[in-house]
């Protein structure tokens, strides 16, 4: 059983009043998330990320297609039980202290006041509110609030933990604390679906991604099987002296003196690394390591992205 | 029912953090308590102005109360976007659209026991403070009990105005919502004018046009017996039943309007 299944989930909303037509929003988006995964579900604004994740919270509805968390429909009453939502930039209610607010959602939840006091109270110690537990939400800073939005949505124990932009209009610390705070929700087995633009914590969070772009899905899979191309090579090796270093500056991008007689070199990708490792053993070399530098995802996304715009904007051209 | 009582209970406790309410009830218990001043300025009907004022009061700021708490209950929480969070719980939309229902009713009613205490304490001050022969000449004692039924009128009114609140809310922003309710409520008062309209007008048409509003609005001054009680005429027990069960199949049908309207919204 997947954890999500979205099969063609398409949303367009009606936009103008005298003469209302249809806006894209998403478009027949297919989409599976294993149970245990870490989707880093990406997109440039207005892609349709935040409509994705509503539509699985059911607050929106689809115009096709459907939805699926844990096997049943998204909007199953059971099925919000075993999950849990952190919106862009939660904002609660002023007037409650952080400790009201998480004991209120637990009784949502189901649980009874002793159940309630308990979590709320390991959880607001897990997020590091534990000492502004008594403070009015109003007087709260961002990253506080985005410490309290994860402790609300840890409040019903989820299986599925659905995230949008939880990082968005943090400062480097606040991002940190935050990713950290994902990586353990991530190491306890649970399914974490989360939006973002900010591609180095999706790099560092998830264990598949998703892009999505103008309403379409146009790459998911496994960020070691994206196909992120090979930029180049790097090359540490000792045991090579300094004129057969300055010959091999010839064929490589760089060739740089580091510590204790070890050498970088740095390959071009058309330039093979294996010929340069057999001519180098020959001579006396040792090789210390080989590592490939991968296009980063960040890359990967603007090249996707770009080419699916080119593409939609020759279509309409051709239309 | 454990998720309406838990909503209920959450708009209870938001409500009585709300600076708004807090000015609200001064005002209105500053209004009451000057209506005693009031009165000493109409010789021999002091204790009938304070009644009529301290009640016209309790209607006003009660309406106030409704309108501005029960149009935030809703369209207040989708435009500071926590709606989110709260549907992405275990929760039904039509059990959100009860318990805030249920939450603002308590309210009220909290709100409608402190401005009847100060209303009473005025009057039984009055009375305690004035002369055997200024309480013989009273129509009714002072802190006559008949008055409750004037308030719990009251309240049953504003259940009703509190009711169209969240339904205009549940589809219109806070501050539509609370226009539209408050029109309904000036011309919920005028509903017997409507029915007769059409024995004063020329215009076959409009006058069946009227008449048929009248019988689609809230007939609102039905709950306005304050002048009876103040003139201490009888309000029978009848007639309060027959008012609240109108107010009651009323107040259904717009929950139950206010329900389809928000299950079946997006949140964009």
């Amino acid at each position: 059983m997947h954890a999500v299944r979205l099969r063609e989930l398409t949303k367009y909303f009606r936009v103008g009043f005298w003469r209302p037509r249809a806006r894209r929003a998403i478009h027949r988006v297919t989409l599976d998330v294993a149970q245990g995964e870490v989707l880093g579900y990406l997109g440039p604004n207005g892609s349709g990320k935040t409509t994705t994740l509503k539509l699985l919270m059911q607050l929106l509805f689809p115009t096709s297609g459907s939805a699926e968390i844990l096997g049943r429909p998204a909007g199953d009453i059971d099925v919000r039980r075993r999950v849990a939502f952190l919106p862009e930039h939660p904002h609660f209610y002023d007037n409650l202290t952080a400790e009201e607010l998480l004991r209120y959602f637990a009784g949502l939840c189901g649980c009874d006041r002793h159940e309630a006091n308990r979590r709320t109270s390991t959880l607001l110690d897990r997020v590091g509110i534990g000492n502004e537990r008594r403070l009015h939400l109003r007087k709260y800073s961002k990253g506080m609030l985005q410490r309290v939005g994860i402790a609300q949505a840890l409040v019903n124990d989820p299986e599925v933990v659905f995230l949008d932009e939880p990082m968005s209009g943090l400062d480097p610390l606040g991002r940190r604390d935050i990713r950290q705070l994902l990586l353990s929700l991530r190491g306890e087995g649970r399914t974490l679906f989360f939006s973002s633009h900010i591609l180095s914590d999706a790099e560092a969070i998830c264990s598949r991604v998703a892009i999505l772009s103008e309403g379409r899905l146009i790459a998911s899979g496994k960020l070691s099987e994206l196909g992120l191309r090979v930029q180049g090579w790097e090359l540490v090796v000792t045991g090579i002296t300094a004129s057969r270093a300055k010959t091999l500056a010839s064929e490589a991008n760089s060739v740089t003196r580091v510590a204790d007689g070890r050498y970088v070199i740095e390959l071009p990708a058309h330039r093979p690394p294996e010929q340069v490792i057999t001519a180098l053993v020959g001579s006396g070399a040792q090789i210390q390591s080989l590592n490939p530098h991968h296009e980063t995802l960040e890359e990967f996304f603007v090249e996707q992205v770009t080419r699916q715009r080119e593409e939609d904007e020759r279509q309409r051209v051709s239309a | 029912m454990s998720a309406v009582r838990a909503i209920a209970v959450h708009v209870v406790r938001e409500s009585v953090r709300d600076k708004v309410l807090y000015n609200l009830i001064l005002f209105a218990v500053l209004m009451i308590s000057a209506s005693y001043f009031v009165g000493l300025l109409s010789a021999g009907q002091e204790v009938k102005i304070i009644k009529d004022l301290g009640l016209g009061a309790t209607a006003v700021f009660g309406l106030l109360i409704a309108v501005f708490i029960g149009i935030g209950l809703v369209s207040k929480e989708v435009e500071r976007r926590s709606i989110y969070t709260l549907l992405s719980k275990p929760v039904r939309r039509h059990e959100v659209v009860l318990g805030k229902y249920c939450g603002l009713v308590l309210t009220l009613a909290v709100n409608l026991a402190i401005m009847a205490v100060t209303v009473y304490a005025v009057l039984g001050y009055m009375s305690v403070t004035g002369s055997e022969e200024f309480r013989r000449g009273l129509e009714a004692p002072a802190t006559d009990p008949a008055m409750l039924k004037a308030f719990f009128l009251i309240f049953v009114q504003l259940m009703l105005v509190a009711a169209i609140a969240l339904f205009f809310s549940t589809f219109c922003g806070s501050l539509v919502a609370a226009g539209l309710t408050v029109g309904l409520y000036v011309v919920g008062h005028f509903t017997a004018d409507l029915r007769s309209l059409q024995d004063v007008v020329d215009a076959p048409v409009a006058g069946f046009v009227a008449m048929g509003l009248s019988y689609l609005l809230p007939d609102l001054a039905a709950f306005d017996v304050s002048a009876d009680v103040v003139h201490a005429q009888p309000v029978t027990i009848g007639y309060i039943l027959l008012t609240v069960g109108y107010a009651f199949a009323y107040i259904g049908a717009l929950l139950v309007g206010a329900m389809a309207v928000f299950s079946r919204r997006d949140f964009t």
